[in-house]
C-alpha cells in the first residue's frame, strides 16, 4: 500500500462537525420554519459573496484535514512496507513544489535573487558581494534575469485566460436556469450576479497562482527559506479548527447548563450562575496562559505518548480549543439562561408541564428548538473573534505549537523583521491579508445570519 | 482559588523548582532547598503532621492564598515584592488605559450618532461595512502598522519606551491612538444598534409628531436615553483598566501591569500570575457592583431592593 492513513484528533472532530452540519442541513430542508431564514440569508448579495469566500477557505482547510504517511521509495521486496515519519495531507501533495523548494533565507515576492547581500565566489576565484541567485525561484529562466518581467506577465495572462474559460463555462451553466436580462440587472432570486463576480475574482487568483507558484515564490520566502504562500495556505486549517472546534467543544456545556439554569431555577440556577461568574471573573488570557503552561509541563513529562511531531502539535491545538471553549461558553450560557427563563412562562411549556411531560423531554423538545437561533447567531459571531484571538495568544507565547503553521506564529516570528534594514514585509503582510479575508467573510456572513434569525430585526 | 487548584493539578512544586533553577542538572537537594525558601515545601491543602489549626494553616494553599484577601501579595518567585511592583506599575497602566477608554468612548459615540443620523442611506451602509472591515483586522496589525508608519517612517514619536512625568506624553500618544482606532469598529457598530433600537421607541415617534427637527430628536431625546445602556456597559470595564492592556503595553515597552503579567507568564512566575489573577477577579466583581449602582443612578425606574 503506498500510503498509510494517520488519524489526528482534530481531523476526527472536524468530520464529526461536518456530519452534524450535514444532518442539520438535511433536517432544515424538510422543515419550512428552519429553511425560511436560510433562504433569507441566501437572497442577500453580501452574504452570498462572503459564503463563496468562506467556502474556498473551507475547501482548502478540508483538503488539509486528511493526513497520511507516504511509503518510502526504496522498499525491500518481501519486507513489511516502511512509511516515512512525515505526516502529510492531500494539500501538501498538491503543493509539493512549494513545500520542497526551499531557499536559503529571505527572498522578496517573485524575486529570483536572495534578498540579502552575500559574498560569492566567482568562477575565476575572485569574491564578489551581491545578491546570489535563488535555487528554485525562476530557475527555468537560467542565468539571464532580463526576461523575468515578461515571463511573469506571460504566466499571468495565461492564468487569466484559463480563468476566463472556466468562468464562461460556469456562466453558461447558470444561464440555463435564469434569463440573461435578470442576471445582468441583478433581479434573480439568488444573487447570481454577485456570486459570479466573487467566483471570478477567486478563480482568477487561483489560476494565476496555479501557474506562477511552481516557478516563482509568489509571496517570497521567510527567514529559513520556506515559501510564504505555502505557509499561509497551511495556516488556513489551523484558523478554521480554532474557530469551529472550540465552538463544538463549548456548545454542550453552554446549551445544557444554560437551559437547565433557566428551567429549574432555584439552587441549580444559583450553582450554575456561580460557576460562570467565577470563570468570567478570571481574565481570559491569564486562564489560558496558566492552562497552556500546565499542559506544556505535562507534555514534557510524557514525551513518549506522541508518535510524531505533528501529533504532538495536534494535541496541543486540541487542548487550546478546549481551553478557549471553557473560557468562552459563559456568554452563550447567560444568554440561553435568560431566554429559557422567558420561555418557561410561555403557554405551551406550561401546558406540557400540566400534562406531566418529563423535564428532560420539555427541555429537549420544547425549549431547545426555540433557543437554537441564539446558538446559531452566537456561534457565527464567535468564529471570527476566535480566529483573531489565536494571533494574540501566539504573541503571548501560549498559542498553538511553534512547529504548527498558523497566522499567529507567522506574525510572531515576522514582527521583528520590520525593524530590519532593508525591511522584510511580506511574511507579515501575507499573514494579515489571509487572516483579514477569512475574518471579514466570516463577519459579513455572521451579520446576515443574525439579521435573518433574530426575531427582533424586522 | 480555582486558578490555584488548576495550577497545581499538573504543575507540581517539584517541576516549578526545576524550571526556576534551569531545566537540566538539578540535584534533588537543590529542589528541596528552593522549595523551602519559597514556601512550597508544605502539603497542598492538608497538613496531617501539624497540630490543631496548623493542620490547615501550614499548607501551601493557606500560606499563598489567604494573605491575598488582605492585598498582601508577598514576594515573587525571584524575590521581589509583588505589592511594591504593582503599586509602581499601576500608574503607567492607567496613563495608557484611561485615555484609551475616554477618547474611545467619545469617538465611538460620535461616529455612531453620525451613522444613526444618516440611517438607511448609503452613508450608513458604507459606515457599517467600514466598521466590519475594521473589526476584521487583527489588533496586532494596528500596533505593528502604526509603529512602522508613525515611528519608523515619519519619526514623529519614539517606537517604544516610557518615562515618568510629562515626558510620558510623547510615548503615550501612539499607543492611545492605536487603542482608540482598534476599538472603533466594534464600538461604533454596537452603539449604532443601541441608537437605532432607541429610535424605534414610542417617545421618539411622539417627539417627531410634535414637529421637532430630526437633530433635536436625536440629540435631546435619543442620545440621553441611549446613554443609559452605554454608560452602564462602560462602567463594568472601569476597574479592569487597572490591569492595563496586555498586548499594547508589551509592544510599546510601557512598564505597566499588562507587560508585568506577560513577563510573568513567560518566565512561569507563579506568584505574580496568581496575584494578577486575584487582582483581576476582585476588580471584575467591583465592576459588576459598580454597574448595579450605576443603573440606579442613571435610570430612575430601577431601584435596588
Amino acid at each position: 500500500m503506498p500510503i498509510k492513513l494517520a488519524f489526528l484528533w482534530t481531523d476526527i472532530l472536524i468530520y464529526c462537525l461536518l456530519l452534524v452540519v450535514g444532518l442539520y442541513i438535511w433536517r432544515a430542508r424538510s422543515k419550512a420554519h428552519l429553511a425560511a431564514p436560510w433562504r433569507k440569508v441566501a437572497r442577500r448579495p453580501m452574504a452570498m459573496a462572503s459564503a463563496v469566500v468562506l467556502f474556498a477557505f473551507l475547501a482548502i482547510g478540508l483538503l488539509d484535514s486528511i493526513h497520511f504517511r507516504e511509503a518510502l521509495p526504496n522498499q525491500k521486496p518481501g519486507a513489511a512496507t516502511e512509511y516515512s515519519l512525515e505526516v502529510i495531507s492531500p494539500l501538501d501533495r498538491i503543493l509539493k513544489p512549494l513545500r520542497t523548494q526551499t531557499e536559503k533565507t529571505y527572498s522578496a515576492p517573485l524575486a529570483i535573487q536572495l534578498y540579502a547581500m552575500e559574498s560569492m565566489e566567482q568562477p575565476d576565484g575572485r569574491t564578489l558581494r551581491g545578491h546570489p541567485r535563488l535555487k528554485h525561484g525562476g530557475a527555468h529562466l537560467g542565468q539571464d534575469s532580463e526576461h523575468r518581467h515578461n515571463d511573469v506577465l506571460r504566466l499571468v495572462a495565461q492564468g487569466t485566460l484559463i480563468a476566463l474559460l472556466i468562468w464562461c463555462a460556469l456562466l453558461i451553466a447558470i444561464g440555463q436556469r435564469v434569463t440573461w436580462r435578470a442576471l445582468l440587472h441583478g433581479e434573480t432570486e439568488l444573487p447570481w450576479r454577485t456570486i459570479l463576480f466573487t467566483v471570478s475574482v477567486l478563480l482568477w487568483i487561483a489560476c494565476v497562482l496555479w501557474l506562477l507558484a511552481p516557478k516563482y515564490h509568489v509571496l517570497g520566502t521567510d527567514k529559513v527559506g520556506q515559501d510564504v504562500l505555502y505557509l499561509s495556505l497551511k495556516s488556513i486549517r489551523t484558523g478554521l479548527v480554532i474557530g469551529t472546534l472550540t465552538t463544538l467543544i463549548m456548545l454542550p456545556f453552554a446549551l445544557w447548563l444554560g437551559v437547565m439554569a433557566g428551567y429549574f431555577k432555584g439552587w441549580v440556577d444559583d450553582v450554575i450562575q456561580y460557576v460562570y461568574t467565577t470563570l468570567n471573573a478570571i481574565p481570559d488570557v491569564l486562564l489560558i496562559a496558566a492552562a497552556v503552561l500546565m499542559m506544556q509541563v505535562y507534555m514534557d513529562i510524557n514525551k513518549d505518548a506522541f508518535a510524531s511531531i505533528t501529533e504532538r502539535a495536534d494535541f496541543r491545538l486540541l487542548f487550546l480549543c478546549l481551553i478557549l471553549g471553557i473560557t468562552s461558553w459563559t456568554g452563550l450560557c447567560r444568554l440561553l439562561r435568560g431566554e429559557t427563563l422567558k420561555l418557561t412562562e410561555v403557554d405551551y411549556v406550561q401546558a406540557a408541564q400540566a400534562f406531566g411531560v418529563s423535564h428532560w423531554k420539555i427541555m429537549s423538545r420544547h425549549i431547545l428548538p426555540n433557543v437554537m437561533h441564539i446558538v446559531l447567531i452566537t456561534v457565527t459571531l464567535q468564529f471570527s473573534s476566535l480566529v483573531l484571538a489565536e494571533a494574540v495568544l501566539a504573541y503571548v507565547g501560549v498559542g498553538v505549537d511553534p512547529t504548527m503553521h498558523s497566522w499567529g506564529n507567522m506574525i510572531n516570528s515576522a514582527r521583528l523583521e520590520l525593524a530590519r534594514e532593508p525591511i522584510v514585509w511580506w511574511p507579515l503582510a501575507a499573514a494579515f491579508v489571509f487572516m483579514f479575508a477569512l475574518v471579514l467573510a466570516a463577519n459579513l456572513f455572521a451579520d446576515a445570519v443574525r439579521d435573518a434569525f433574530d426575531p427582533r430585526s424586522e | 482559588m480555582l486558578i490555584f487548584t488548576l495550577f497545581f493539578a499538573v504543575n507540581s512544586p517539584d517541576n516549578m523548582a526545576r524550571i526556576q533553577l534551569g531545566m537540566k542538572h538539578v540535584t534533588p537537594e537543590a529542589v528541596l532547598k528552593w522549595k523551602r525558601e519559597h514556601g512550597y515545601d508544605k502539603p497542598l491543602f492538608y497538613h496531617g503532621a501539624a497540630q490543631g489549626a496548623g493542620k490547615l494553616n501550614d499548607t501551601v494553599f493557606f500560606n499563598k492564598s489567604v494573605p491575598m484577601f488582605a492585598f498582601q501579595f508577598g514576594a515573587a518567585d525571584d524575590g521581589r515584592d509583588i505589592g511594591h511592583d504593582i503599586k509602581n506599575r499601576m500608574w503607567p497602566s492607567l496613563a495608557l488605559a484611561v485615555p484609551v477608554f475616554l477618547v474611545g468612548l467619545l469617538v465611538n459615540i460620535t461616529f455612531a450618532l453620525i451613522l444613526a443620523f444618516f440611517r438607511a442611506t448609503y452613508v450608513d451602509f458604507a459606515g457599517v461595512v467600514l466598521c466590519v472591515a475594521m473589526m476584521s483586522i487583527s489588533g496586532l496589525f494596528y500596533i505593528i502598522g502604526g509603529q512602522f508608519l508613525v515611528s519608523k517612517l515619519l519619526h514623529l514619536v519614539p517606537i517604544s519606551g516610557y518615562q515618568g512625568g510629562w515626558d510620558a506624553f510623547k510615548f503615550l500618544v501612539l499607543p492611545v491612538a492605536i487603542g482608540v482606532i482598534g476599538g472603533i469598529g466594534s464600538g461604533t457598530r454596537w452603539y449604532r444598534t443601541i441608537f437605532l433600537e432607541e429610535m424605534g421607541r414610542d417617545y421618539v415617534r411622539t417627539a417627531r409628531a410634535k414637529g421637532l427637527a430630526e437633530r433635536v430628536v436625536l440629540f435631546r431625546h435619543v442620545l440621553r436615553n441611549a446613554l443609559i445602556p452605554i454608560l452602564t456597559g462602560a462602567v463594568v470595564v472601569i476597574p479592569t483598566l487597572f490591569m492595563g492592556s496586555l498586548i499594547s503595553e508589551s509592544f510599546f515597552g510601557i512598564p505597566g501591569l499588562g507587560s508585568y503579567t506577560i513577563d510573568a507568564i513567560r518566565s512561569q512566575d507563579f506568584a505574580i500570575v496568581h496575584a494578577m489573577v486575584f487582582l483581576g477577579s476582585v476588580l471584575y466583581i467591583l465592576g459588576l457592583l459598580m454597574t448595579d449602582v450605576a443603573y440606579t443612578l442613571v435610570d430612575p425606574r430601577i431601584r435596588l431592593s
